[in-house]
């Protein structure tokens, strides 16, 4: 019985937070699919596909998820060069899209939890904050 | 008896076939291209727009707020510029010299603006002078309303008619239910004003009590080209439809040119956005492209320094990365062609003085079209 009440306690505890996480998260994502409506679709289109050899796609992107800060990095400051994606070179300029930081931690939470995509953690704002240029 | 029955029916196919534009138009790659694309201008970012001094240098636009004079092979930076909104597409848009500008020194240009109180941006025009490489004497002609954080739709681009009005275009800042069917609303619009800044007596919407007065045409969704015609003096757009859909309009005063209640595009997703592609009271476009090519900057060919250009339009395309030649027989598109492929997304082309054509590509820079001989 002692040791029953600080487990349950724990549990609770653990509990919270993960239903608190996944809430916190999925309305991230909620805004994150504004911001892509928004700013994204019109290259990368409705899915994340983009457009062969133009627009990288977002969908199953190995980009995405082992180039965490540099995906960060691009959508906050424009990216400018070749890139690879999946095996496949791209070579075309996104502009810097004028987001603030909470937003592109949204739209990044969004894509990252979308079309085949997966994330261990979260993107916060403050993540975000800190990518310098 | 049966083989006339067939034939009658075949007749009536053809006929129904030679009504409308064959929606999947076909884009053709030339064999033998008759120019080379020669790098005039290197190491520019998003090339909104440019235009051309007198003296033969260029003024460009880069989106992200720099105004750049360009003189013999050298770039310099014009200061005083004023603050833009840099969101989404928003940006340093469009420049245009007055047709009197060895005169009166005018220059025009539109961005996207904070000025107001609201949050967000708004498509704003502004005159000033150029001196000591800066601007000056900056008045600022129109600025749309209500501010908005929205990326989409600022338009625009700036054109001068015969009679020395201004006209310039306003996209509807993503809010296609509200703005571009709304004469008392900014947005998805193309507006006619004095070079002052000043509303024409008769511009079409005056005696509409509310209405913004400087609107000439409306229902339009995000027009990125805008010319005079040289031989009509007509004004021509183009502009972005959705997905599918992309239009290029004679503009006529007054006229409702029916988005977002009928076009030929659907949403992104793929989802009907109406079924209408014709509506009693609106305006066809002489021309669509499905799919898409997503057109930036317009402009007319008016000599024959290429062969059997003469007439055409030149239409900069953003998606499919490439200049589209539009070969014209009045306002039918007759032929399209494919001209440097994959070079990069399109922003802006134009004729120069010398009867050159000038393209702007993003990420790369400036391209003088160079005649083979």
């Amino acid at each position: 019985m002692k040791i029953f009440i600080p487990i349950y306690f724990i549990i609770i505890t653990c509990l919270g937070i993960w239903v608190f996480q996944e809430s916190e998260l999925s309305k991230s994502m909620e805004r994150g699919k504004e911001v892509y409506a928004d700013f994204c679709v019109t290259c990368h289109l409705d899915n994340g596909e983009g457009v062969a050899y133009t627009f990288p796609p977002l969908a199953n992107s190995d980009y995405l998820t082992t180039k965490r800060k540099a995906s960060i990095h691009a959508i906050k400051y424009g990216l400018q060069g070749e890139i690879t994606v999946n095996g496949t070179t791209y070579n075309s300029a996104m502009s810097s899209m004028g987001l603030e930081d909470e937003e592109i931690a949204d739209v990044m939470n969004y894509i990252m939890n979308s079309w085949g995509n997966t994330q261990d953690e979260m993107v916060t704002s403050e993540e975000v904050e800190s990518i310098e240029k | 008896m049966k083989k006339s029955i067939i034939l009658g029916c075949l007749f009536v196919v053809m006929l129904n076939c030679s009504c409308a534009q064959d929606p999947e138009n076909k884009v053709i790659i030339p064999t033998d291209p008759v120019f080379d694309a020669e790098l005039f201008v290197d190491d520019l970012q998003i090339p909104w727009g440019f235009t051309f001094l007198p003296d033969k240098s260029l003024l460009i636009t880069e989106k992200n707020g720099t105004l750049i004079h360009f003189s013999k092979g050298k770039k310099t930076t014009i200061g005083n510029v004023p603050e833009v909104y840099q969101r989404g597409q928003g940006g340093l848009l469009d420049v245009a010299l007055h047709p009197n500008y060895e005169k009166n020194g005018w220059i025009y240009f539109t961005y996207a603006s904070q000025e107001g109180d609201e949050k967000g941006g708004n498509t704003a025009l502004m005159r000033a002078k150029l001196k000591n490489n800066g601007l000056v004497e900056k008045e600022l002609l129109y600025k749309a309303v209500p501010n908005t954080t929205k990326g989409q739709h600022f338009g625009s681009r700036i054109v001068f008619d015969n009679e020395g009005y201004l006209y310039f275009s306003i996209g509807e800042r993503g809010d296609r239910d509200v703005n571009p069917q709304d004469i008392k609303r900014d947005g998805g619009k193309i507006y006619r004003i004095y070079d002052d800044g000043r509303i024409p007596e008769d511009n079409p919407f005056v005696n509409v009590e509310g209405a913004k007065t400087a609107i000439y045409s409306y229902g339009h969704r995000n027009p990125q080209g805008l010319i005079k015609h040289p031989v009509t003096g007509e004004v021509w757009d183009h502009e972005h439809g959705p997905r599918g859909g992309d239009e290029i309009n004679v503009i006529k005063k007054g006229a409702n040119y029916g988005w977002p209640l009928v076009t030929y595009g659907i949403n992104y997703s793929g989802t009907p956005i109406t079924d209408n592609t014709t509506m009693e009271g609106m305006e066809q476009p002489i021309h669509y492209w499905v799919p898409s090519i997503a057109p930036s900057g317009m402009a007319y060919v008016t000599t024959d320094t290429y062969k059997n250009w003469k007439g055409s339009l030149l239409v900069g395309s953003l998606a499919f990365q490439y200049l589209e030649r539009l070969q014209m027989a009045g306002t039918k598109v007759v032929a399209r062609e494919k001209l440097m492929a994959d070079m990069g997304r399109v922003r802006a082309v134009k004729e120069g003085p010398d009867g050159l054509i000038y393209v702007a590509v993003e990420g790369k820079g400036i391209y003088k079209l160079v005649p083979k001989k």
